[in-house]
């Protein structure tokens, strides 16, 4: 029977993985291979490649960006993704509405290129509608300011990451809500537990799964942002906007094949190593 | 008493309904701006477009509802435009050739790995899990070394075979096969019933939800196919319409409105038919194994 469920098993999973071989995992070890060489000759060439990007300025420019992007986008994405969905449980029909959050998951990043111009350029939508409220407010005068070539393109970044991938979340934790047993909480309600209590001691305990997936899958994502990075500033935007995906991608046009691989193999591990990592803790809490 | 309490509960229910829409507003504007652009004669929106052009400090101005309506864009684009076609098709065939071989790949590594525990079989899927989470930089590289070596470089291959590989298809697969219990299989054997035979005739109709949502999940994603083709493909008229629509100036915003709709609306078919399987998918996509 062993022997059967092994023959089936290669059966079904070979072909795939085949392809997976010859893809990914073979070339992946090229590229290992590559980021020790030089990149004309391919002699050997120890850990000079490293300590190049090390020593480049516009990687440590990126990777300081690309961090400080998801250390504030990711925390602010899960908690307004928690909140959103703790609404959202309350009510019985909820399907409309989740399917205004998950919209902008399917519109193609070209096709909001042009509105995100229109909105963020010095003249555009939000500086109109700044100068509304400060005229209503009395407080400031007319907004010029260009969003898109300034520092605030950060900020921008941030707010289509959200917009877009807020659905995603609210589905996450709406499926991680539906996974406490009706019973843990009515029993809490019996013993005299108020809906913060009950959130605090019953709900978020129950969540720690669910807050891992969603950590991991929101990271992902989090490298998607490049579409709308590239195709609203071009290769080359304001510096605070200029991304680890930025530079693999100009690397690539100017043929540095050996820093791109020094870097590949860099990001690869410490992204491994991050969620090796998460999920260790996670485990951790389990037991 | 008591109906205070509902009277109190139904302000309480309305005022969660008002809150979450209002967000719903930054979802539908852009959606009708488009709409609205899309539908204008060119000399209505070039009035409204000028201070894009000029450096004054006059705002942006615009109309949900022209003065004007024509469709004249629309006309031009779809029946004087060839290479709008071209860039459609490029699009469409993309898309239907990565999920048709995603099918007949994912689908039975899949049911291999949900079915078949053997030694070695969840390493084995802890790799495609990590494999699946690896941004497409990282492997961006080791891609262009393949298919410069198979000489697939700038020909829709490029774009295709690595996607067909993808393991997040596994995954989501791997989450619907992973609810059928396994006394139905068991039942089955028992009378008689082949692997393969089990396989078609029970594993793919009773999980059927995630190949679904890998296939509604994947559309969304491959329809709106940027970084691959823009290392891989040199040649513009191979090029898929996400990456047509940037290369519109704003001399044709009209058109470029229009030919936004028109990329739009297969992703809001699949959207609006799919909608329990995405919401299935990134379910899937969250769960642990």
């Amino acid at each position: 029977m062993l022997k059967k469920k092994r023959k089936f098993f290669y059966l079904f999973v070979f072909p795939g993985f085949a392809g997976i071989m010859v893809f990914v995992l073979l070339p992946f070890g090229d590229v290992v291979h590559r980021s020790f060489t030089t990149a004309v000759t391919g002699q050997f060439n120890g850990l000079k490649n490293y300590q190049a990007i090390f020593q480049n300025q516009a990687f440590v420019l990126a990777v300081g960006n690309t961090l400080k992007f998801t250390l504030v986008c990711i925390p602010l994405l899960v908690l307004l993704g928690f909140v959103t969905a703790l609404l959202l449980n309350t009510l019985k029909k909820k399907r409309w509405i989740k399917a205004v959050y998950l919209f902008p998951l399917a519109m193609p990043t070209a096709t909001i290129v042009m509105v995100w111009k229109m909105t963020f350029y010095k003249q555009g939508f939000l500086n109109l509608g700044l100068t509304w409220l400060g005229e209503q407010l009395g407080m400031w005068g007319e907004v010029h300011k260009d969003h898109l070539g300034t520092t605030a393109a950060f900020w921008v970044l941030v707010g289509s990451y959200i917009w877009k991938n807020i659905g995603y979340t609210v589905v996450l934790w709406l499926a991680g809500l539906m996974g406490i047993p009706e019973g843990l909480l009515e029993a809490a309600r019996v013993d005299g537990a108020g809906k913060w209590k009950s959130l605090w001691y019953i709900v978020l305990p129950n969540l720690k799964g669910s807050l891992y997936t969603i950590v991991i899958l929101s990271f992902l994502n989090s490298f998607k942002i490049y579409r709308e990075a590239y195709l609203t500033a071009g290769a080359y935007p304001d510096k605070s906007i200029y991304l680890l995906q930025h530079l693999f991608n100009n690397w690539f046009v100017n043929l540095e094949l050996d820093k791109m691989a020094a870097a590949a193999v860099c990001t690869g591990g410490v992204l491994l190593a991050a969620i090796l990592g998460l999920q260790r803790l996670w485990d951790k809490n389990e037991r | 008493m008591f109906t205070e309490i509902k009277i109190k509960r139904g302000i309480q229910k309305a005022g969660t309904v008002l809150i979450l829409l209002a967000p719903a507003l930054l979802v539908a504007l852009p959606v009708l701006i488009l709409l609205s652009g899309s539908l204008m004669d060119a000399w209505e929106l070039k009035g409204y477009l000028t201070t894009v052009f000029t450096d004054g400090n006059d705002f942006i101005r615009w109309k949900f509802l022209p003065d004007f309506p024509s469709f004249a864009n629309y006309k031009k684009l779809l029946f004087e435009t060839p290479q709008f076609f071209v860039l459609f098709w490029n699009s469409m065939k993309l898309v239907l050739c990565i999920l048709a071989g995603q099918l007949l790949m994912a689908v039975p590594a899949a049911w291999g790995f949900a079915v078949y525990q053997v030694k070695g079989s969840r390493i084995l899927f802890a790799l495609y899990v990590v494999l699946m989470l690896l941004p497409f930089q990282v492997t961006m590289l080791s891609s262009y070394l393949v298919l410069r070596n198979l000489a697939l470089l700038n020909s829709h291959l490029a774009i295709i075979l690595p996607a067909v590989f993808s393991t997040f298809p596994v995954f989501l697969s791997y989450g619907g096969f992973r609810g059928i219990p396994p006394q139905i299989l068991e039942a089955a054997r028992i009378d008689g019933a082949g692997e393969i035979t089990i396989f078609l005739r029970l594993g793919i109709p009773l999980g059927k939800s995630g190949l679904l949502s890998a296939m509604v999940l994947g559309f969304l994603e491959y329809w709106n196919l940027m970084e691959q083709p823009m290392a891989f493909l040199e040649d513009k008229a191979l090029w898929p319409l996400s990456m047509y629509l940037p290369e519109i100036t704003w001399g044709q915003a009209g058109f470029a409105f229009c030919a936004s709709v028109i990329t739009l609306v297969p992703a809001v078919f699949v959207f609006v038919l799919g909608q329990d399987y995405l919401e299935q998918g990134i379910i899937y996509s969250g769960l642990k194994e």
